[in-house]
């Protein structure tokens, strides 16, 4: 393998922590070269469908990039060999037990160890978390140490880059990581909030989609990735996220009315069913 | 303790007839007396008793049917000592509430505080009387708290809000009488578990006061008895109960079973069979209810009444999703003896009066003999006179059911359901809600709890448990002390420390989620003339009458364009707008979604034992119509029919799939257990079982293997695939996985104040806040199988939803009793569940293979290795 940097171009919007003041969303643009050498990004893995892993998953083309997704909930970009993981909301639980739902503490950890499991299994070079990693601003400075560790086990080697979100909107204290509003790789861009009017090949979270399927008078339920050929949006990652039904007012806009698919996440594999066919 | 008596109303003073006394019976003050003789009506026995005992200090149960005059006997006593008590004088501090009402339903509160004030005023009571219910607006329930009515009539989840205040001793200060309407009805749930626990509590606030309950007839008033007053006192040996009036029932009901001259059909619960034949009964009598088991059913008989209503009678319909103005009215116009028939689900079973009712028909399955006796209780409120009841049987098993239950009726056996140990959800909330009211010592309020029946076998260590997930979430793991609800503050001068809240805006939370009542999320349903529509759905349109509400699962389900009947008419869903969904009227005559959920009570034991028995003694099939006992007959030459003890199997091959049918009489919830546990060991077993359905009276197993042939050649055995172990670790397996017990976990973590209710309002805005219940109970059962909320979910499961109880005592009394009849053909008893099939809900059918169906993963596949 070697390491020098990939011929692809790269655009991106970064922010400078010292910059940063809450409320104002500052931009900058840093030097591609200098970022490229940072990411030290890898040429792409030489035989796309060989690896065991791909069983069970979808491959999903926005922007004419091919993307796959696992049923874990996260995408792997195998150009890039990177994972993308949306809506952690680490220490949500913690956050209700402030406010009085006292839900178990145990929701890092098992969201922490569920994201470990897929790493392992993907082996990215880098991982993208595409904001809400947090649940609150506080709730990097009280990770518990064992969250600490492994969090920093699974960053060792590895790019690692914090979009930031709504629940989130500082960067995480003492954690490293690169940290950035949005950014644009190769034909796609990365972000928390879907925009309506933004350009196409829009990867983004937030919305915690979930799709409800209608058959011989039954339903299931399951979360999702909802795409189209323009546009992915992830489903939340953490352990005690809800969901919202893809045909909720607030993903209109996002989608051409029923020319989508939601890629329901089952058991062992990710079902593609279309937009037509769900309620 | 116990004192009972029973009298029957021949020995009333009303009706002249000589009364044999125990002893001289309490003269009524003069102004009383007068009153009654006014009316022209003299106290009767039990009301005079219930007085005696009252004067002397006993708490009592007062078991009466309806019309009896219940109401008056429960308020007697408090009326007479509010008319003797001294006269409050201006200056003194304002008294407390003398007597507190609790009924199960607001409008009957409010319906006892319009018959009260007729004797108050007639009689120039000085008694006040004030309802408190969730409708009372906020200025008037802030003055109660200033100056509390005399009698205060209200509801169980009010009283639990009045306890846990700082100022409830002040309020119930002068306490003297709790008086329980319906109690019957309030027990069995948890919401009669979160009442016991606010009875204990008025008891330690004032020692001295009396409870009476009222109740209509149930299978053990011991339970009751015990329930009204304090356990685990005092001297153990003496047994803590209740004294018992019991009034006999008046004239025997004449109950009849409609024999249809039309084809009885096999399965279904419609009865559209027999609607021309209730037209015609509905004819002969003056005003009629007609009682149904769900809220579609009621749909369905009220179309199609309507479609043969050539008379153009006054056909009204009641049930529990209706509008409330629309309810209201339906309600005024039966008190004024303005409608011919009712078609009602349960929401008329209880208490209220609603004027001359004269005859009760019940469609469908009866489900429970005490169930169907009270039900036919409404038709006539003058007890000397006989009830007239009409059962219309839907299908072939319900026929046998109707009989069983009529054979019941005539006996007077009732089968009301058992009473359970409290839940510990309620228990949990019922601790947060003491800190509300001020701090505690956890010893203190233990004795407090066990003093209430249902927790009376509670032990220590479990209270603290329930106390410690309180305060911290009760985790192994002590993240979360310094976000405590609830801190024990350690006192210098008691060597006990005293719980106390952490926050006022703990007592704030509990207050706007107190209550045990959670019913699944609702939409309005509103209906239009018309709808415009622009690109995206329904364009804003104001306006349109709301028909009522209805569960979101089901109209979440439906398309535009779909119809369905909904408060008496046929409408076509337009959308969702707004949370609230969208109907038009419709010329369609068919609705495409014909049904939805309303509630079912699965068949009680009682009633099952005499199915089987009917069945086993060919004897008596004489008695049931001649299609039914064709039927029965037939079965015996085609296969064979089970005696009282046996349980049937029978396998038979149809189209490319092979079916085994068990007739175990258990019960729709038991049944299900049932055939998930079945299928399971089927699938160990390789006999590829790929599905199950079951009904009230049996379940059907199919799958690709020929079972009888397995059963035959002794690869497979019945009594391994029966035996108890079942309950065992495949239970446990299965619970563990069950979406059932998904359920039970969410309502139990609403109860005990895990997560918070949604409001109306603000559900819907804050998804990033919502939390999904699903996952929590997973993240749970991960790291804390223990937890005591898991606990409180699988006692619930057990004894609810999934019926183990009932299912255990099946497996029990089938060992070595089970026949096999292996045949070629469907069996003439196995013809309504096969009929069922495709209808009912398939339990426990593969999610995935729905997902795997839709999926469009072929070229994913293809790319995939």
């Amino acid at each position: 393998m070697s390491d020098s940097p990939t011929p692809y171009r790269w655009s991106l919007k970064a922010r400078q922590k010292s910059k940063r003041v809450l409320g104002e969303s500052k931009t900058l643009t840093l030097d591609d070269n200098l970022f490229m050498a940072q990411l030290q990004i890898q040429l792409p893995v030489p035989d796309l469908f060989a690896a065991a892993s791909y069983r069970g998953t979808c491959i999903h083309a926005v922007n004419g990039e091919e993307l796959v997704t696992d049923c874990s909930g996260i995408v792997y970009w195998p150009t890039h060999q990177m994972v993308l993981v949306a809506d952690l909301h680490l220490e949500k639980g913690a956050s209700l037990a402030r406010r009085g739902q006292l839900l178990p503490p145990y929701d890092t950890m098992t969201t922490l160890r569920r994201l470990k499991h897929s790493l392992d299994k993907w082996h990215p070079k880098s991982v993208i978390a595409l904001g809400d990693s947090f649940h609150d601003v506080e709730a990097s400075r009280r990770l518990p140490a064992q969250a600490r560790d492994s969090l920093n086990e699974m960053m060792r080697g590895r790019q690692w880059v914090w979009i930031t979100g709504n629940h989130d909107p500082e960067p995480p204290e003492n954690l490293g990581g690169e940290v950035f509003d949005e950014l644009r790789i190769d034909r796609l861009i990365l972000r928390h909030e879907p925009q309506r009017d933004g350009d196409a090949g829009e990867l983004a979270g937030h919305l915690h989609p979930k799709a409800r399927l209608m058959r011989r008078g039954r339903s299931v339920r399951r979360s999702c990735f909802a795409a189209s050929t323009t546009r992915m949006i992830l489903p939340s990652f953490g352990a005690y996220t809800g969901g919202l039904n893809v045909f909720d007012p607030a993903f209109d806009g996002l989608f051409d009315a029923r020319n989508f698919h939601a890629l329901m996440r089952g058991d062992e594999q990710v079902y593609r069913i279309a937009a037509a066919d769900l309620s | 303790m116990t004192i009972e008596t029973k009298l029957t109303p021949g020995t009333n003073a009303a009706t002249g007839h000589p009364s044999p006394r125990r002893r001289p019976l309490p003269p009524l003050p003069h102004v009383f007396l007068d009153w009654f003789q006014s009316k022209g009506w003299a106290p009767r026995d039990h009301q005079l008793e219930l007085l005696q005992r009252s004067l002397d200090g006993q708490s009592n149960l007062l078991i009466a049917p309806t019309g009896a005059g219940k109401t008056l006997a429960g308020f007697l006593p408090a009326l007479i000592d509010l008319y003797q008590r001294p006269k409050w004088k201006p200056g003194q501090p304002h008294r407390g509430v003398h007597t507190l009402y609790i009924s199960p339903l607001k409008a009957l509160a409010v319906d006892i505080k319009r018959n009260l004030e007729t004797p108050v005023e007639e009689m120039h009571l000085p008694v006040e009387v004030e309802t408190r219910t969730g409708d009372t607006p906020s200025h008037r329930r802030q003055r109660q708290k200033l100056n509390p009515p005399d009698i205060l009539l209200t509801t169980p989840e009010q009283l639990a809000l009045l306890i846990a205040n700082k100022d409830a001793d002040r309020f119930f200060s002068d306490l003297r009488y709790v008086i329980f309407d319906e109690l019957h009805s309030l027990v069995t749930s948890k919401r009669g578990h979160l009442l016991s626990l606010g009875l204990a509590r008025l008891r330690s606030l004032r020692p001295q006061m009396q409870s009476i309950g009222l109740s209509a007839t149930v299978a053990n008033p011991v339970d009751l008895q015990r329930w009204l007053v304090g356990q685990n006192v005092g001297d153990a040996r003496v047994d803590h109960a209740a004294g018992l009036i019991t009034v006999e029932g008046g004239a025997k009901p004449q109950i009849s079973i409609l024999d249809t001259a039309e084809r009885l059909p096999w399965s279904g619960h419609s009865a559209r069979h027999a609607v021309g034949e209730i037209y015609q009964t509905i004819k002969s009598a003056r005003t009629a209810i007609l009682f149904v088991n769900t809220r579609s059913q009621a749909e369905f008989l009220f179309q199609n009444l309507w479609r043969i209503n050539e008379d153009n009678l006054p056909i009204a319909l009641h049930h529990g999703s209706l509008d409330v103005g629309q309810r209201r009215k339906v309600e005024a116009a039966m008190a004024r003896n303005a409608l011919r028939a009712v078609v009602a689900t349960s929401t008329l079973d209880l208490g209220i009066d609603w004027g001359d009712v004269d005859l009760v028909l019940h469609i469908g399955a009866p489900k429970g003999a005490s169930r169907l006796a009270q039900r036919i209780g409404r038709a006539n409120h003058r007890m000397d006179e006989p009830s007239r009841a009409v059962l219309v049987p839907a299908n072939r098993f319900e026929v046998m059911e109707c009989k069983a239950a009529l054979d019941a009726n005539y006996l007077g056996h009732q089968d009301t359901p058992p009473m359970r140990p409290g839940a510990l959800d309620v228990l949990c909330q019922h601790i947060l809600g003491m800190a509300v009211a001020g701090p505690f010592r956890e010893d203190d309020l233990f004795e407090e709890v066990v003093s209430a029946a249902p927790y009376c076998e509670l032990d220590w260590d479990t209270f603290k448990r329930c106390l410690h997930f309180v305060a911290t979430g009760g985790y192994a793991l002590k993240t979360y002390e310094r976000y405590a609800k609830i801190k024990r503050v350690e006192n210098s001068d008691s060597a006990v420390g005293e719980w106390r809240l952490t926050h006022p805006r703990i007592a704030q939370q509990y207050r706007l989620n107190a209550g045990t009542i959670y019913e699944a999320p609702a939409m309005t349903v509103r209906l239009l003339r018309f709808v415009k529509r622009d690109g995206k759905g329904i364009a804003a349109t104001r306006g349109g009458r709301s028909l009522g509400k209805l569960e979101e699962y089901f109209l979440e389900q439906m398309v535009y364009g779909d119809t369905f009947m909904f408060a008496g008419q046929i409408v076509r869903f337009e959308g969702i707008r707004e949370n609230e969904a969208i109907v038009t009227p419709t010329v369609s005559k068919d609705p495409m979604v014909p049904i939805y959920a309303g509630s079912k009570f699965p068949l009680t034991t009682y009633l099952a034992e005499h199915i089987r028995a009917m069945m086993a003694d060919p004897e008596s099939w004489h008695e049931l119509p001649l299609q039914v006992s064709q039927w029965l007959t037939i079965q015996t030459r085609k296969s064979v029919m089970p005696k009282v003890d046996q349980l049937l199997v029978e396998t038979f091959p149809r189209g490319d799939k092979f079916y085994l049918v068990v007739y175990s009489f258990e019960g729709r919830l038991a049944h299900q257990s049932l055939g998930m546990l079945l299928t399971k060991r089927l699938e160990r077993a390789r006999a590829r079982p790929t599905g199950f359905v079951a009904t009230d009276y049996c379940i059907c197993v199919w799958g690709l293997d020929d079972m009888g042939a397995l059963l035959q050649a002794g690869k497979l055995s019945l009594a391994v695939l029966f035996d108890e172990d079942m309950l065992g670790d495949d239970l446990e397996v299965w619970m563990e996985d069950s979406f059932m017990l998904k359920r039970t976990f969410r309502q139990c973590a609403l109860i005990a104040g895990l997560i918070e209710k949604n409001h109306p309002g603000k559900e819907k805005s804050g998804r990033q806040v919502t939390v999904s219940t699903d996952l929590v109970y997973d993240v749970l059962r991960e790291h804390e199988p223990d937890h005591i909320l898991l606990q409180a979910t699988r006692e619930d499961a057990a004894t609810g939803l999934l019926d183990i109880h009932r299912l255990g005592d099946l497996l029990a009394r089938i060992k070595g009793q089970i026949i096999h009849k292996n045949l070629k053909e469907v069996s003439p008893l196995a013809v309504p569940i096969m009929l069922e099939i495709g209808r009912e809900t398939v339990v426990g059918e593969a999610n995935e293979t729905l997902l795997a169906e839709a999926a469009e993963n072929l070229i994913s596949e293809a790319m995939t290795v």
